[in-house]
């Protein structure tokens, strides 16, 4: 048994079915993680290609360990160091890697559809890790795995996605998957940072934060990117704390077993406080490891090793 | 056109026979053309005008077909000079006269920009050369398109230009726009606004709307349009001069247009076949060939559009026949230039209009030829005695399936690819003679 597509394009695209099968199979890779020896030799032999054409530690690194744990063989490729800077397009950069016999190639690129347009051309699989905006769809499922652990399912929880949305990958795909499995999603955020026809996937929209956290059971906070500070997105980073940030006091709003999620890096002070943040609540720390289970799940059922 | 051939045009007699002649407004039904000397001679059934003793006569059965005037679009790119790779002149006109187009309107976004009468001769020149389609070429607004300081628009016009425009780059300066009107009022010709607030645009590459949120592009909105047409319609309206919306793409543009004409503004609008013909869901699965500007918009859209024809707020169908490389539209869809090709699907997906039931043939036509004719001051778009013998012969019925490979342009970006389509040219005449043979 293994997923139907031989990409991981999108979280939309999976049925209820294989996202249950990727939850069950990194549960039980995550013991790996705990032994002596952290290695099965499940993908030993493949080669897989971390093609990252935007800047990530945490991704990359998370992607690296988990391929590493299942025995596979690793290239990181980043852009800067390569031909692109010679003018290379993305696909052509694709086909010589899968000329060197890549198995399994993730990419990161800042392009909505990069993903998509890229598996087109190729015979390896493509795991999308952030294709622009679009989605992070391994992101939203390491997210989904930690909502479960936590707190036994999804289905009939309250969960608030605070920040980006417009420009958020993790935002995109959260939506989606936790409106496909029952939960009530709702989103907050300064009306300029929230994309036309929202409602339409299937999120509440709120403007005032309090409003919002009123019984939830999960709070996601996306990061600020300030890049995007002054353009008519928020005036300043103090306006956006003064409103948005998660504090001690905001969160006793939530459910008393609220958890805090945060897919990382954190601008601690300015979306999330410092006591928040190192609270019990936080389960940001859980995200991470999940995060690489539920990659070496997804490796191992795309690889044709299951 | 050589010596040779201009002397064929001179001696030749050519007879459609067997067809049914829609000039709009002036003929619908069986007739036989007689053209003699590159110009239409007689139009009727039967003709009074005997041929039997003229050997040198070429006769053309048209049975079972449309014969019309050849087709006129007010808005193309021909990429030459500069972007060769892309299409020339040459096969610009090639690829129109086998979509029917008879006489084509090429922008001034070229490089250099056609601000200057130089570049006029040469786009003029090279269309005589390829001896196909008439090339009528739109002058630049600004020089260079810059938006910033008006371009000899007297010297454009004395070369040759039939309009100007800033289609590529709109005029974002309203008191420039507000000058280029005035100015060009002294030489007759229309002002062309590509209708984009390119703040507005804010690097969008597709429809802002239900789409655009679900694949996580930058979207432009409706209103990115609607500002400057309405921007422009209050200045047709301060300055009293002609100006022409190029390519309308939505529902409230359509509204903004037909509150103006009820005022008697002098503005006229036209609409590209695929904003009628499909939807932003086209742009799913980030096909880079369904990324044009401005972009596809929404069924409502598509439906004010439609109706924008039947009532006449858009007077005319034009194709912004936009070649670009394959390499260029094989790029992620945020990367690929706008731009789809048109000539050679224009006619068929007009002609989805009358299947349809939305317009009669005869209405269809008349915004393929006599109304953009009109809007230009063209010497063309007509089968009257007189005429310039610019024909198309069409079979309106006839299925078949968009090739891109088998396009007579350089460039194959259209998301029509594969697509079965009712209409299909048979042949197409410039000054009587066949410049296009598809039987």
């Amino acid at each position: 048994m293994g997923l139907k597509g031989k990409d991981l394009l999108t979280i939309t695209d999976l049925s209820v079915e294989e996202i249950e099968l990727i939850l069950t199979t990194a549960e039980s890779l995550k013991e790996v993680g705990g032994r002596d020896i952290k290695k099965v030799p499940a993908l030993r032999g493949k080669t897989v290609v971390n093609l990252f054409f935007e800047p990530s530690t945490r991704t990359r690194t998370s992607f690296e360990l988990a391929a590493k744990r299942l025995s596979a063989d690793v290239i990181n490729f980043s852009p800067s160091t390569s031909s692109v800077v010679k003018g290379e397009t993305l696909i052509d950069t694709a086909r010589n890697i899968e000329a060197m016999q890549a198995d399994i190639i993730v990419l990161r690129h800042s392009s909505p559809g990069a993903a998509e347009h890229l598996a087109r051309f190729v015979q390896s699989s493509v795991i999308n890790a952030g294709d622009g905006w679009h989605e992070h769809p391994t992101q939203a499922l390491l997210d989904l795995y930690t909502i479960k652990e936590r707190k036994g399912k999804v289905e009939g929880l309250t969960i608030v996605i605070v920040g980006d949305v417009a420009h958020s990958r993790v935002a995109r795909s959260n939506i989606a998957v936790l409106t496909k499995l029952g939960a009530e999603v709702r989103v907050v955020a300064p009306p300029t940072m929230l994309p036309l026809f929202v409602e339409r996937l299937g999120a509440r929209v709120f403007y005032r934060f309090e409003d919002a956290l009123i019984g939830a059971d999960a709070i996601m906070m996306l990061r600020l990117q300030r890049e995007r500070l002054g353009r008519a997105l928020p005036p300043s980073m103090r306006e956006y704390a003064k409103l948005f940030c998660l504090t001690s006091e905001r969160l006793k709003l939530a459910k008393p077993e609220a958890i805090v999620m945060h897919p990382g890096p954190l601008n601690r002070g300015i979306e999330i406080s410092p006591a928040v943040a190192d609270s019990p609540a936080a389960v940001i720390l859980d995200q991470v490891t999940n995060g690489v289970s539920v990659r070496m799940a997804l490796m191992y059922l795309l690889s044709g090793a299951a | 056109m050589n010596e040779a051939s201009s002397k064929q045009t001179l001696i030749r007699t050519v007879c459609i026979q067997g067809g049914i002649v829609i000039d709009p407004g002036h003929v619908n039904g069986r007739a036989d053309v007689l053209i003699k000397n590159g110009k239409i001679v007689e139009v009727g059934y039967p003709l009074k005008q005997s041929i039997i003793q003229d050997a040198t006569a070429v006769i053309l059965d048209a049975s079972g077909w449309i014969v019309a005037p050849g087709l006129v679009d007010l808005h193309c790119h021909l990429r030459e000079p500069g972007f060769e790779y892309k299409e020339t002149i040459a096969t610009g006109s090639a690829s129109a006269v086998a979509g029917g187009f008879t006489s084509i309107c090429c922008m001034p976004n070229t490089q250099p920009v056609n601000d200057n009468q130089a570049i006029t001769h040469f786009m003029l020149t090279k269309g005589q050369e390829a001896g196909k389609a008439r090339v009528f070429p739109i002058g630049a607004i600004t020089k260079n398109s810059d938006g910033e300081e008006l371009a000899n628009i007297g010297e454009l016009v004395g070369a040759g230009c039939v309009a100007i425009s800033d289609d590529g780059r709109p005029v974002m300066n309203s008191l420039v726009m507000r000058r280029a009107l005035e100015y060009a009022k002294a030489f007759g010709v229309p002002v062309v606004d590509h209708c984009e607030d390119l703040h507005l645009t804010d690097g969008g590459c597709m429809n802002e709307g239900v789409v655009s949120t679900e694949l996580g592009m930058p979207g432009i909105p409706d209103a990115s349009e609607e500002v400057m047409v309405a921007r422009n319609l209050a200045l047709a309206d301060l300055t009293g001069v002609h100006v022409h919306l190029a390519h309308l793409s939505t529902a409230r543009s359509v509204e903004l247009v037909r509150h103006a004409k009820s005022q008697g503004l002098p503005v006229s609008a036209e609409v590209c076949p695929h904003h009628f013909s499909i939807s932003e869901e086209a742009v799913r699965g980030y096909q880079a060939n369904a990324k044009m500007n401005p972009p596809l918009r929404t069924n409502e859209d598509m439906l004010a559009l439609k109706q924008g024809l039947v009532d006449g707020t858009i007077d005319v169908i034009a194709t912004d026949h936009a070649p670009h490389a394959v390499q260029e539209k094989q790029l992620e869809f945020d990367s690929a230039p706008f731009g789809i090709v048109g000539f050679e699907t224009a006619l068929p997906l007009t002609l989805q209009l009358v299947h349809d039931g939305v317009l009669s043939l005869e209405q269809a036509l008349d915004k393929l030829t006599r109304a953009p004719a009109q809007l230009f001051h063209l010497p063309v778009g007509s089968l009257s005695p007189g005429s310039l013998a610019d024909v198309v012969i069409f079979a309106p019925e006839e299925e078949w399936v968009v090739d891109p490979e088998q396009f007579q342009s350089k460039s194959r970006n259209t998301p029509f690819g594969g697509m079965s389509v009712k209409g299909k040219v048979k042949m197409t005449l410039v000054d009587g003679r066949l410049v296009y043979d598809a039987r």
